[in-house]
């Protein structure tokens, strides 16, 4: 620590240029951690203990498609199978935005027994059975939007009209459920659950039917024997099916707009390269201009090593400034954008702190180390006499 | 007789620039006792300022022996010559190479962040440097805040800051104006003769050469004559 005046003044040396270059960190690491978060968020949804023995059966041609009820005693007696639930896209529009929260209609008593991770006082529990109009809204969002239990909800659905051909609905919210943990609990900032009952007698078309089916199985090591025998079981019938898990339905879902983790790779790894070069540049100048101050440093009796370790510290605290500014910047950011856009929170964690704080490592090593080692080796009688 | 600080004996120093390689000092041998201010003088090209070098440990000879109070230091590698010069040795310069990021004071307390002194500890010394150099209200101006005299001084301070037995000086007025190389020189005298520091100087001025105790002339890498008292 008692180099740091040292070494903090040697990178104002030039202050135009550090806030350039250090602007330029800021812009990369907010951009890093913004999509290392959207990345942990696709990588993480149904990848909790519970969904381990949890199976989404859904139309084979695509999850677009309802399967018709007629298939759940089907499915409920096929070897492994433990219990099943299912829901239907309600494509609901709070307030005129689109995409601002997800509702699904479900079967209440087999949509709480089937999601421990969704917890709600039994009372609400009970409430949401035995009440025909009733929805239960995460907790994030009922604290969101002022929601109270008893208000009267008017959704709209861009999808499915009543019979009296109104898109317009209204719930009455009878629970709030919260996350079983805070993973869980930042998924409630957008999710809805309407009586599936109600839903499937009041809209207009497609009664009777299931967008996908949740299927609960015996244990986790039968998994993929019920999928394939619940995809054996409907095949080459009207409802051909395609079972899978919860996380892999997750995955897939993302992967309707590409493959995210490479996607996210491949910008990242461009941005991350360019501000390298830039970064490196940089320090290379910085320290070729300090060549003769350098020097009069070893003279002063600052060893070798210690001249190379003065530099690399100026190389990490340039990156790790600019970055972790980047950073936080991201983390404070990130959940106003995603909300807009009807996702949960993005997941500021230790695992994506964690990359940004090895990428500022790794960066400034790579940059720093050239210089550092100049500096370390050049000659007193040859820097000081300008050569 | 008094001891000597600086013991040189048969010094010869080889340069090599690309292929070709120049002796610069042919086997020099030349004692400065302790408490001496030495002059060294000669033109262009005599290798003053190597031999400069040389006592300072900045160099190593190609061939002879240095000892400096007592200590070979031409045996030393680079790690412990750093170490040496950090205790031992102050080091002044023509164009003060001050760090122009940091104040007179901090500049001052670079020799110190070697030590294992604590940051109140270091300052208040450099602080009592700069007062020794008349510079204590200078002493959170950067280098381009103070004039060329302030700034040698600053270096002075520096170079006197770890209480060092030996000062080197290369040039050190080339720089400045008539008036203000008599007060730095006024300055080195006064360090030499109430600091007990022994100082030796590269110069190429005669004025400033009559400050020293003594004056060696060096003339194509060997001494011109004895040392002129």
């Amino acid at each position: 620590m008692k180099y740091f005046n040292l070494i903090w003044s040697s990178l104002f040396r030039k202050k135009t240029r550090t806030a350039l270059t250090m602007l330029s960190i800021f812009s990369a690491f907010l951009l890093f951690g913004l999509l290392s978060a959207v990345n942990a968020l696709f990588s993480s949804s149904g990848t909790g203990e519970v969904a381990t023995t949890r199976l989404v059966v859904q139309a084979r041609t695509s999850f677009t498609v309802s399967l018709p009820m007629s298939m759940l005693p089907e499915i409920e007696a096929i070897p492994g199978v433990k219990a099943v639930s299912w829901r239907q896209w309600f494509g609901a529009v709070y307030d005129d935005s689109p995409n601002n929260v997800f509702g699904f209609a479900v079967p209440p008593a087999r949509w709480v027994a089937m999601f421990p991770e969704w917890v709600m006082p039994e009372d609400q529990q009970r409430a949401f059975a035995n009440t025909r109009t009733g929805i239960v809204v995460g907790k994030l969002a009922a604290e969101k939007w002022g929601w109270k239990i008893g208000d009267k909800l008017p959704l709209s659905s861009n999808i499915f009209p009543q019979k009296n051909g109104s898109k317009d609905w209204q719930f009455d919210i009878v629970g709030i459920f919260d996350g079983a943990d805070e993973n869980y609990r930042r998924q409630t900032s957008n999710q809805i659950y309407v009586n599936f009952d109600y839903f499937d007698e009041a809209n207009q078309f497609g009664a009777g039917r299931a967008g996908i089916f949740n299927v609960q199985v015996e244990n986790a090591n039968q998994m993929e024997v019920v999928a394939a025998a619940i995809d054996a079981r409907f095949l080459n019938s009207a409802n051909e099916t395609k079972s899978q898990t919860e996380s892999e339905f997750q995955l897939g879902f993302a992967r309707q707009i590409g493959d995210i983790g490479l996607i996210v790779t491949a910008i990242l790894s461009a941005v991350m390269f360019t501000i390298l070069l830039l970064t490196a540049n940089t320090m290379a100048q910085s320290v070729r201009e300090r060549i003769p101050e350098l020097a009069v440093l070893k003279t002063l009796g600052f060893s070798d090593t210690t001249v190379l370790l003065l530099v690399l510290g100026e190389a990490l605290l340039l990156v790790g400034v600019a970055g972790l500014a980047g950073m936080g910047m991201a983390a404070l950011a990130g959940p106003g954008l995603t909300a807009g856009m009807g996702f949960p929170p993005l997941p500021f964690d230790a695992v994506v702190w964690g990359r940004a704080l090895i990428t500022m490592a790794v960066m400034a090593i790579v940059v720093g180390l050239l210089p550092a080692l100049r500096a370390q080796r050049l000659s007193i009688i040859d820097a000081l006499a300008g050569r | 007789m008094t001891e000597a600080l600086v013991q040189i004996r048969n010094v010869v120093k080889h340069y090599t620039r690309g292929k070709q390689t120049v002796e610069v000092l042919h086997g020099i041998t030349l004692d400065i006792p302790k408490g001496d201010f030495v002059a060294l003088m000669g033109p262009s090209g005599s290798g003053k300022t190597t031999l400069l070098n040389l006592i300072g440990g900045l160099d190593q000879p190609t061939r002879g022996e240095i000892l400096v109070d007592g200590k070979r230091i031409d045996r030393m590698g680079n790690t412990e010559l750093a170490r040496w010069r950090a205790g031992n040795v102050g080091f002044v310069f023509q164009f003060y190479n001050l760090l122009p990021v940091l104040t007179a004071e901090r500049n001052v307390e670079l020799p110190l962040l070697l030590t294992k002194m604590g940051g109140a500890e270091r300052l208040k010394r450099a602080n009592v440097a700069l007062e020794i150099v008349g510079l204590k209200d200078r002493a959170r101006h950067k280098p381009k805040e103070l004039s060329g005299g302030q700034e040698q001084r600053v270096a002075i301070a520096r170079a006197l800051v770890s209480d060092p037995t030996l000062l080197v000086c290369d040039e050190p007025t080339g720089d400045l104006d008539r008036k203000t190389a008599d007060e730095v020189l006024t300055l080195l005298q006064r360090l030499n003769r109430e600091h007990g520091k022994t100082i030796v100087m590269v110069t190429h001025d005669p004025k400033a050469a009559e400050y020293a105790k003594h004056t060696v002339h060096l003339d194509k890498g060997t001494l011109a004559d004895e040392p002129v008292h």
